[in-house]
């Protein structure tokens, strides 16, 4: 990790545009573009944090993306800084949506545009399973928070259960778990 | 009127639909029907645009049905109106756990969020992975096994992974200039 970039209203919404634009897809394909703008080359968030924010961001109103995003920012430079990050972060959809629903009315019919996403869509598979591996070294710390990766991944992959559902389960699986002794085993 | 209008359904939106952008579909079909600003077929055309541009699809999709509506303020006033309860709930959120955050209750909960937060990335690559490498319509219809394999998706795969994990050049790039290179590969190579 770099020395930490000191954050500044600005310097904020700059970084967040960033991640914005390079976002493709829904609030997952986030994860790999936010590990590398501020937590490889700004130091202004941990792995720790951004999971914490994930999944307060998975079971609260709104976009997941925006959730973090304010999250963060108020984090750096509080109120005024969680607004100007969601403001960044929204900010590249802003012009680059209303240009092509301007000029492109057609613009996701293209064979070229479809073919150019085929290709994202792979790009973003291995880039969300670097992610994971990544992140799963610094969650993952004993048998029974392995249970519960597995038993997320499961229920959310295989039976559609609600995010919502499986975030308020594991936070009250994390509390019986500790007061049972199990943790850290 | 209508930014009025635009600001309190994308508000209202914004406030209900919990965990993704996708979530904020119901929501804009009973726009659709309410208000009658666009019919379920742009609706349509709209998600398409919103998943095949940069930026988090429900802001996307708001800025879309923004512009269509009202022009450039309406695209602003429904994104705002969007993102307005976000920052909201996530501010009081924020100083709650803050304030909390050293609270053993609070630590034990997320001791086991942070693999559950691992878990739930992992389920939505994989619903990528099922998109990008595998063609389930297509197996369904023929039932061979050789249909259900999208071979040029799986090498580009196998590439990739070789190149972000054993190549040291490569760890380090910036996400986004592989994300280009796939984009330009996939066009070139009719993906």
């Amino acid at each position: 990790m770099s020395e930490a970039v000191k954050p500044t209203l600005p310097g904020v919404f700059l970084a967040f545009a960033k991640v914005g634009a390079m976002t493709f897809g829904g609030g997952y394909a986030m994860i790999p573009i936010l590990e590398r703008e501020l937590i490889d080359k700004r130091g202004w968030a941990t792995n720790e944090e951004l999971m914490d924010y994930y999944a307060v961001g998975q079971c609260t109103p709104g976009v997941i993306a925006v959730n973090t995003a304010t999250f963060i920012g108020n984090k750096l430079l509080g109120t005024i800084g969680g607004i100007i990050a969601t403001l960044g972060m929204v900010f590249p959809s802003l012009v680059i949506i209303t240009v092509i629903a301007g000029i492109l009315t057609n613009f996701a019919d293209i064979p070229a545009v479809q073919s150019a996403f085929a290709g994202i869509r792979v790009c973003v598979c291995v880039l969300i399973f670097n992610s994971v591996v990544k992140l799963f070294k610094s969650a993952v710390i004993d048998k029974a928070t392995f249970a519960i990766f597995l038993a997320v991944l499961v229920c959310s992959f295989f039976f559609k259960v609600s995010p919502v559902i499986l975030v308020l389960c594991s936070a009250a699986a994390g509390i019986i778990l500790t007061n049972l002794g199990v943790r850290g085993k | 009127m209508i930014l009025l209008t635009l600001f309190w359904e994308f508000f209202k939106t914004g406030l209900f639909s919990v965990g993704g952008g996708m979530a904020t579909l119901p929501f804009l079909y009973r726009m659709s029907e309410t208000q009658g600003w666009f019919n379920s077929a742009q609706l349509a055309d709209m998600v398409a645009v919103s998943e095949s541009t940069p930026g988090p699809i429900g802001v996307n999709m708001a800025t879309y049905v923004g512009f269509t509506v009202a022009g450039i303020p309406g695209a602003v006033i429904a994104t705002i109106g969007l993102v307005a309860p976000s920052i909201i709930v996530i501010l009081l959120i924020a100083r709650v756990l803050q304030k909390f955050r050293q609270n053993r209750y609070v630590d034990a909960a997320f001791y086991a969020l942070r693999p559950c937060s691992v878990g739930l990335i992992a389920a939505a690559g994989l619903l990528v992975v099922k998109i990008a490498l595998f063609f389930f319509d297509r197996y369904a219809e023929t039932g061979a096994f050789a249909d259900l394999l999208n071979g040029k998706a799986i090498l580009l795969t196998v590439l990739l992974l070789v190149l972000t994990r054993c190549v040291k050049q490569v760890k380090k790039l910036h996400p986004i200039f592989l994300i280009l290179g796939s984009a330009a590969i996939g066009a070139l190579f009719r993906f």
